[in-house]
């Protein structure tokens, strides 16, 4: 195992997040904090509980997946885009680590950083809303299952992209629509049908739903099964990164 | 004694169904400085790809220190340091950071005094703190002429190390590369340019659209590439060659128009006035005459038109 390999790739990932400290943690806990503002605090003091939750706290975890997900994403998709777009790229193929330890750095580090932010999220609502943490264990195995799954997702996606557009098209175009219909900002069972089974093939509602039933207990679905779909949807994503190694798809000639 | 690269039968035929390498069969001796000469797209920066990981070879296999670099990559590509043509650096990143960077990256423990010792040779210690953006194009290079040796390579690959550096910067180039060879390091460089090869290498080898056409000692090679060519066009056309001339390198074309002298250039003496007296006391007048040295592209072309 080349830790020193790892350890590399890790550091000059953090820099780069160091270097645009601004730009990738100021700024999504700016846009997460307007959200409590205007959703948390001037609409949601208008609105009824939600099983049995405030609405200002009820939107809390959801809040969290859509920064999460989306920073995992765009954090570990641009880590590997760029080297491939300006050609760096050359220096960690002809280096002497395996596909394991090139994704453990990169996803390593796009993780950690969504950790940071998902943290730093979670210190900011507290100075708009009260929430409690039911199973803290849980909440944080979440946290942690989504920011790696969502980096190796975001992976895939900077080794599919060849341009900067394609970078964007998944995070813009499926997962924020996708969060945002996944029961972010309301319980599914508020829905009408057919809306509400329809819901259901929405893989993000397993992990909103998840991820709320640490915070208050309360969940639109099994929390057991919003797991399963977590990892189900980590094992696809392992599988895609083992193929696009085993086959040099994109990345080598 | 075990050459350091052995490489037999590879070839490659990228995705688009282009057919940049025709079975190469090549050995590198340890301890030499091997230049691989050919005009651009021959197929130098492809081969050297294979070598050194970046791109999967269509057949053929590869050893470097009697390991094999597919199978055995982690030890084969911890031998070998790679300084590509392109310019490609991290904008931002300082110098310092890239080259640690690139230590790490190989597996190698961090090493502070090291790496200085690297970036004084090159020169580069007073700009460690700058960020790459802020670096001249002759300064990128060495940055990444670091980069390459701060694993301490045993094999070092120089992809067209002086293309678009001056004339300074190019004998320093030449300077430090001979040094690393004297501190055991085995030197494989590209170039389209002739006397860089003539300058630095041991052997060389021509490659062109995809085939090796020929490997030879630097010597041999010279005074092949060192040929001119003087033509002489004829007033009135000669039926054979005069025996009065036979000593000459002469041939006469077809139509018996024009003859044909060749010399060796590096020689004192072309011998060119003489056989100008020569022929002026046999009663040949000349219509015109022109000389000509073979440029590299033709000597190529013949080369493969040779190989069949």
């Amino acid at each position: 195992m080349n830790i020193n390999g790892i350890r590399a790739i890790y550091k000059f990932e953090m820099a780069r997040t160091r270097r645009t400290l601004m730009q990738s943690i100021a700024s999504p806990v700016l846009s997460t904090s307007l959200y409590f503002i205007v959703f948390g605090t001037a609409i949601g003091s208008r609105m009824g509980e939600i099983d049995g939750v405030g609405y200002g706290a009820f939107i809390i975890p959801g809040l969290l997946m859509l920064s999460l997900l989306s920073e995992s994403i765009s954090n570990a998709s641009f880590g590997i885009f760029f080297p491939k777009f300006s050609g760096t790229i050359y220096e960690v193929l002809s280096a002497p680590v395996s596909p394991f330890e090139i994704v453990a750095g990169y996803v390593g580090a796009a993780a950690t950083k969504s950790l940071i932010i998902g943290i730093l999220i979670l210190a900011t609502a507290r100075l708009f809303v009260d929430y409690s943490i039911l199973h803290p264990f849980w909440m944080l195995a979440f946290l942690l299952l989504t920011a790696l799954t969502f980096s190796l997702f975001g992976f895939i996606i900077g080794v599919w992209a060849d341009d900067f557009q394609k970078l964007q098209v998944i995070p813009l175009m499926v997962i924020t629509p996708l969060t945002f219909l996944g029961g972010a900002f309301y319980s599914i069972n508020m829905l009408p049908e057919p809306w509400q089974s329809l819901t259901l093939f929405n893989p993000v509602v397993y992990l909103i739903s998840g991820f709320r039933w640490a915070f208050y207990g309360v969940a639109d679905v099994n929390v057991g099964l919003s797991l399963g779909m977590t990892l189900l949807f980590m094992v696809i994503c392992l599988s895609a990164v083992w193929w696009i190694f085993r086959t040099g798809y994109r990345i080598k000639q | 004694m075990q050459p350091i690269i052995s490489i037999k039968g590879i070839s490659k035929t990228y995705a688009s169904g282009f057919t940049a390498l025709k079975s190469i069969d090549l050995e590198i001796r340890k301890g030499e400085i091997f230049a691989l000469l050919g005009p651009n797209g021959a197929g130098k920066t492809t081969l050297i790809s294979i070598i050194c990981g970046i791109v999967n070879a269509s057949s053929g296999t590869i050893s470097a220190d009697g390991v094999d670099i597919v199978h055995d990559y982690r030890a084969a590509r911890s031998l070998i340091g790679l300084v590509p043509q392109e310019l490609t650096t991290d904008a931002f990143e300082s110098v310092w950071d890239t080259v640690s960077f690139s230590r790490g990256l190989f597996g190698k423990p961090a090493d502070p005094a090291y790496i200085e010792k690297v970036l004084r040779q090159l020169s580069l210690w007073d700009k460690r703190r700058s960020k790459m953006l802020a670096l001249s194009g002759g300064m990128k290079r060495r940055v990444m002429i670091a980069k390459a040796l701060s694993h301490e390579p045993r094999i070092l690959f120089l992809d067209e190390p002086t293309a678009g550096v001056d004339v300074e910067l190019r004998r320093d180039m030449w300077e430090m590369v001979r040094g690393l060879r004297e501190s055991g390091v085995t030197i494989i460089l590209t170039t389209h340019y002739i006397e860089e090869a003539e300058e630095m290498a041991d052997r060389i080898g021509v490659i062109n659209r995809g085939e090796l056409i020929l490997v030879e000692d630097k010597h041999a090679l010279m005074q092949k590439l060192g040929q001119k060519q003087l033509h002489l066009h004829l007033q009135t056309s000669l039926e054979t060659l005069p025996a009065t001339l036979a000593h000459y390198n002469l041939t006469l074309s077809e139509d018996g128009q024009q003859l044909t002298y060749t010399f060796d250039a590096h020689q004192e003496t072309s011998g060119i006035a003489e056989l100008l007296r020569s022929l002026s006391a046999q009663g040949i007048d000349l219509k015109d005459l022109q000389s000509k040295q073979s440029s590299l592209e033709e000597i190529f072309v013949n080369l493969v038109k040779g190989n069949g």
